[in-house]
Parts: structure tokens; sequence; C-alpha cells
């Protein structure tokens, strides 16, 4: 997995809650067996008419919002399905980072198994980062990962939490099942426990 | 020892590692696998040369493409529904796990089959690249969907790596009104906790109510605990639990199941054990519930109307306008006056044998409306079979509904079972998000007896009415 460190980038608002995940990407895109190309029909419903051309008013189609790489979304982002199509659209479109005041758990967790960083903040920095992503193209965010800060295009400096071992696997583009294969001889002891314990299973 | 609740014993059963920052290996003792969420998951044990670390533990079925006509049994027609499953087939085959394919008696929704076969017991792990693994819960097992990325993890590992979640208890008290289903329970928790109210917790349902339900009952509770934003939602095994896996093909057997037994006992959350949050409703207050919006929490009693979006406070106010606009719907319409023009029962929410039983009832010697489509699409082969033997199959059949092979169908509308832009559809499944079931559709959902009470009368309906 690629590095991730920095992100200096457009900021696009999506103020809706409930951004689900058959919104991210729906169905009828789920019957690939790759993980690539699926940025072309991130928001799908929401970004193309019914005739497929383009919704002119869908925010990822203004010309200030096409090349953006942060996302400040509404409260419980990535509600629904377990589909991992969502990030891996939402990656190949270009957007490095979600920002939300929460986000739905299993969408959070596919997040960082695809180098994106979704970030929860509280309300009231919810609230500036949506004004600031609201200026369009010449607002650039910053985020930073290392120092765990984000920063908007005026300077306002907002901190945020992470856990340290996925902060630790972003920052060095780690494959989490390389990790824990290290872990073996804790999962045979496990299994050779286990087996004595419950042999029905 | 302090008291522990039942998420916290069946997790310290499972912890293989702990790391210092509290991040867990858990081991994984079931992963069920379908073939929408696991292509890319083998495809990259292959590239990077690894195995299933446990294949006798891995179950697959396909569910979510599958054509529901009978015809199915000439092949799928839709080549990239068709290129998924015959990559299952492969996956199964050549990584030696254990496979129910489409043409077999035992084939349906992966949720449905793993309890049915006894894959699903007490006190496991289970995992499922599907967000509605939360329904193997009502066994007292901890259960929950992944990403992708984590079901090659469990492939390759048989563990996954976790962080503990905080303990919430929803206590159904008392008993359930006539016609008021396990549905509309689980409906209105969401209702009041909110699809976000259950994020980062794991559920336990408990009360009276839940007790009294039957194991189909509690899987549909558990089921939607996903909905509620719930890691899971598990509910304590007893007797009603044990009769039900006793005897299933998978289930241990002999002294076994007597070893067995002795641990399952155990399985409850002790006296004074400590809950982050609690909730509690009177059975006794529960209606028949149907969705108004686009949002599972947007739960309503069937004798209410569609509320007005300055009802609401925050981003809701803009987002109840939206799903009153994209469902088509006026803010103070009684909801029992919208009308409806497709019927859905299945999926694996309400598609079990007590479900189809439940809407039969109501159907009982009756047609459905004129003009109106329906379908039944049960939950797995062997509900089909046993729907047929009771009789249930002739009484859908002979009221108008269309008579499916199992698959998820129109839950999700990944095969034909679609809906058309503008249809409105009364569906027992699990979400009415926009386009879920097919691009402009709209979706209002309910309980299996409202459902059939709505394909009666053309329009949503208090099945009270009908009883």
């Amino acid at each position: 997995m690629e590095k991730f460190e920095k992100v200096h980038g457009v900021a696009a608002p999506m103020p809706l809650i409930n951004i689900d995940t058959d919104m991210i990407i729906p169905k009828v895109h789920l019957k690939t067996i790759k993980r690539s190309g699926l940025g072309v029909v991130l928001f799908d419903e929401m970004r193309y008419h019914d005739d497929g051309q383009e919704n002119e008013e869908f925010v990822l189609n203004k010309p200030a919002y096409r090349q953006t790489e942060i996302l400040v979304a509404g409260d419980n982002f990535g509600c629904g399905s377990s589909r991992e199509h969502a990030p891996w659209a939402i990656k190949d479109f270009g957007i490095k980072v979600v920002i939300s005041t929460s986000f739905a758990d299993i969408f959070f967790n596919n997040c960082f198994k695809n180098g994106i960083l979704p970030i929860v903040v509280e309300e009231e920095h919810h609230a500036i980062l949506m004004d600031d992503a609201h200026k369009g193209e010449n607002a650039r965010m910053t985020v930073h990962l290392e120092d765990q800060k984000i920063t908007t295009s005026d300077g306002v400096e907002i901190e945020f939490d992470i856990d340290p071992h996925r902060k630790h696997c972003l920052l060095n583009g780690l494959d989490d099942i390389g990790l824990t294969m290290e872990k073996d001889h804790h999962i045979d002891k496990f299994e050779d426990h286990a087996n004595q314990a419950r042999p029905w299973v | 020892m302090s008291p522990k609740t039942l998420y916290d014993k069946i997790w310290d059963a499972h912890v293989a590692h702990e790391a210092d920052d509290g991040t867990c290996l858990l081991y994984i003792d079931r992963h069920l696998v379908h073939e929408v969420t696991s292509p890319q998951a083998f495809e990259g044990l292959r590239m990077a040369g690894r195995k299933v670390r446990a294949p006798e533990k891995t179950i697959a079925v396909p569910d979510h493409n599958v054509p529901t006509t009978p015809d199915r049994v000439n092949g799928i027609e839709n080549p990239e529904s068709r290129i998924q499953v015959e990559a299952l087939d492969k996956n199964a085959k050549d990584f030696g796990i254990h496979y129910y394919p489409v043409n077999d008696v035992r084939q349906g929704i992966v949720h449905i089959v793993g309890p049915e076969q006894g894959w699903t017991l007490p006190g496991m792990t289970v995992v499922c690249g599907d967000s509605h693994t939360a329904t193997h819960g009502a066994f007292g097992a901890l259960a929950h969907g992944i990403g992708t990325s984590e079901v090659e993890h469990v492939l390759a590992t048989q563990t996954l790596i976790q962080k503990k979640s905080k303990n919430m208890k929803v206590e159904i008290t008392g008993k359930l009104q006539p016609g008021v289903t396990a549905k509309d329970i689980t409906l209105a928790v969401i209702g009041e906790t909110g699809t976000a109210g259950g994020t980062g917790y794991v559920i336990e349902y408990c009360g009276e109510a839940i007790r009294d339900l039957s194991m189909e009952g509690r899987m549909t509770v558990c089921n939607m605990a996903i909905e509620g934003g719930a890691r899971a939602g598990l509910i304590a095994p007893d007797e009603t639990t044990f009769e039900y896996v006793k005897g299933r093909p998978h289930a241990p057997k002999g002294a076994q199941w007597e070893a067995a037994m002795d641990w399952w006992k155990t399985l409850y959350t002790d006296e004074g054990a400590h809950y982050d949050k609690v909730i509690t409703l009177r059975g006794e207050d529960i209606a028949p519930v149907v969705t108004w919006g686009t949002s599972p929490e947007d739960v309503l009693p069937i004798t209410a109307s569609v509320p007005h979006p300055e009802d609401f406070e925050g981003g809701k106010v803009d987002a109840a306008r939206r799903s009153i606009e994209y469902m088509g719907l006026e803010a103070g319409q009684k909801l029992s006056d919208v009308e409806i023009d497709t019927v859905f029962i299945g999926s694996c929410t309400n598609g079990r044998i007590e479900d189809l039983r439940a809407a039969a009832e109501i159907l009982k010697g009756k047609k459905i409306k004129d003009g109106m489509r329906a379908m039944v699409v049960p939950g797995s082969g062997l509900v089909r079979a046993q729907a047929e033997e009771e009789g249930l199959a002739d009484i859908f059949k002979e009221a108008g509904f269309e008579w499916r092979l199992a698959g998820c169908s129109m839950c999700l509308a990944m095969n034909p079972d679609q809906l058309q832009p503008g249809e409105r559809c009364a569906a027992t499944s699990n979400r009415n998000f926009e386009g879920r079931q097919g691009r402009g559709g709209r979706t209002h959902l309910l309980s299996p007896a409202m459902a059939a009470a709505a394909a009666l009368t053309g329009r949503l309906t208090d099945v009270r009415e009908l009883m």
C-alpha cells in the first residue's frame, strides 16, 4: 500500500447526512471482480442523470471540485452495506481523506485498508471545515497525518484523533495480512487451546 | 472476577493476541463467503501465494446475484453475474472450502443457510463480507460484516484485527400486541436510536418480548442491528436456541453436544455487568410500523402520517425533505393512504419459514389487488421446500404471488428482480435507501404480515384490520 503522509488539496462539501454505500456506489457496479476503475461511477445516481449525462448540480461535477481530494461529509457517512467497492471508488476518484462527525463502522475500517484516511471531528470543527470546503478550488485544505492536524485555507488548525496502530500502518503503507502473519505462532497457540476447549467448533 | 456481559465473554474466548494498545487478533470460528465481496480477496491470496488457513471453517454460497426464476437451472444469463458466480465455484474448489452451488437445494441467502445447516452455533465468532452477518447474533454468536480486505485477512489468517466495542443493552419488556412482530421490534428500536445510535457498540437484546421470540424472530431482530449502526447484535442462547440447533447437519453430536451445552449455558450476561448504554422499550407500546423515508430510522406506526421536515432538527431537516421528495409523498399524508404497486417478501431479514407462514396466514383464501406485482423469494431452497410441504406455496400462488427460487433478489436488486423508477414497493427487506431496489424505486420496509396486507389492499395497511 502507498504511504500516506500529507494531503494538500481541494475539499468538497457534502452536508447530507446518512450518505449510504448504495449512494456511494450502487449495486449495478458491484459485479466487477476487480478493485480498480470504479472512480467514474462514484456517487453514480447523484452524479449522472438517467440518460447518463452529468448532473451539473452535483458537487463533484462543478469545475471547482473536479480535483477533489478531501470530502467533508454529513453525519453517519458510509452507512449500509459492507461493500469495499465504496472506498475503492472513492480512492479511484482521487479522494484520500473523508471528514465527518461520524462514520459507519464497516466503511470506516474499509477506508484504512485502502489508504484512505477517515477523520472524525466535533460538530463545531465540522462546521468550520464545511464552510471552508464551500469556498471552492482556490481554497485548499491540508491534512497532516503525522501531526494529526487539518489546516483550513485561511490557516485555522484543527487537531484530530486516530488509533495509533492505524496511523502507523497508513504512514508506512503496511499490509495488515503481512503483519498478522508475523504473529502466526500466537494464532497456532490459540488454535491448539481452542481445539481442546471447544472441539465442536 | 468482575461480572461480564455476554459480549465480553465471547470476546475474551477469542482473543488470540492483544497488543499493548488494545489492538487484538480476534480468532474467527466461521467465515461465510458469497460471490460479490470475495473475488478480489481470493485474487489477493493467489497473487501473494497464500492459502486459506482454515478451509474447514469457511463456507461459501452464491446468493446476491443469482436469478430467482425457475429457468436459472439453465445458467445465469447476465454475463457479469455469471462470471462472479463462476468465480466463486472455482475459488471454492481451488481453496477446498465448503460450498453450496446455485442448484443445490441447500443454496440460499448466506445468513439463512449458515444457521439452517448448523454452521452457526452459540458462542462463536462469525464473519462474512456482508453487513447483515449480524443475523447470526441471534444464537449468541458474535457476528458482523467485514469488507473485502478483511475477507482476505480472515481467509489467510483466520483472524481479524479488532478493537473491542462498547456494550449496549436494548431491553424489550413485556408482551407484544397481536399483529406486532420481530420486524416491528427491530424497526422500532432503530426509530428510537437512529441509524448512528449504535455506532461503536455491540447490542445485546434482552427482555421478555425477546425471550418469547422464536429463533426466526430473533434472527430478524439481530439482522437489523447493523441498520442501527451497531457492530453486532446478540441474544443470549437459551432452550429455544438449543432446540433449534440440535440435530442440524453441522451441529455437534453425542458427547460433543454435551460438552458444547456445558459452555453454551454459561453464555449470558452476569448480574451487575456494565453496559455503556441502555435502551428500554415496552413491548406493549410497539405498533406495526412502516418506513416513510430513505433511511431505516424513518419509521412510524402505520396509524401515523408522513412527518413534516420542520419537525426534525439539524441535518435531518434537509434529509427528511429530500426523502419525502424522493419517495413521492406529501408531509401530513396518512401512511395508510399510500398506494403501492409491488410487494416483496423475502431477504435475510424475513425470508425464513415463520415469515412465510405469517404472510400466508393473512393471504389465505384471498387475492392480491389487481395489477399488483407480488413475489415471495424464500431465503433458502430448504425453506422453499418446507413451505411447499406445508401448503404455503399454494396459498401464495392462489393469491397471485410469484413463487420464486432462493436468493437475495429484490432486497438489493443485483439480479433481474428490480423496481422501475417511481415504482413503490412494500418490502420485508432491510434497507429503504434511494435506489436500493432499483434506480428511482421507492421502498417501504415492514413485516411479512404487513406486506401481505398491503398486497391485498394495494396500499400500506394496518394488518390488525385484517386479522
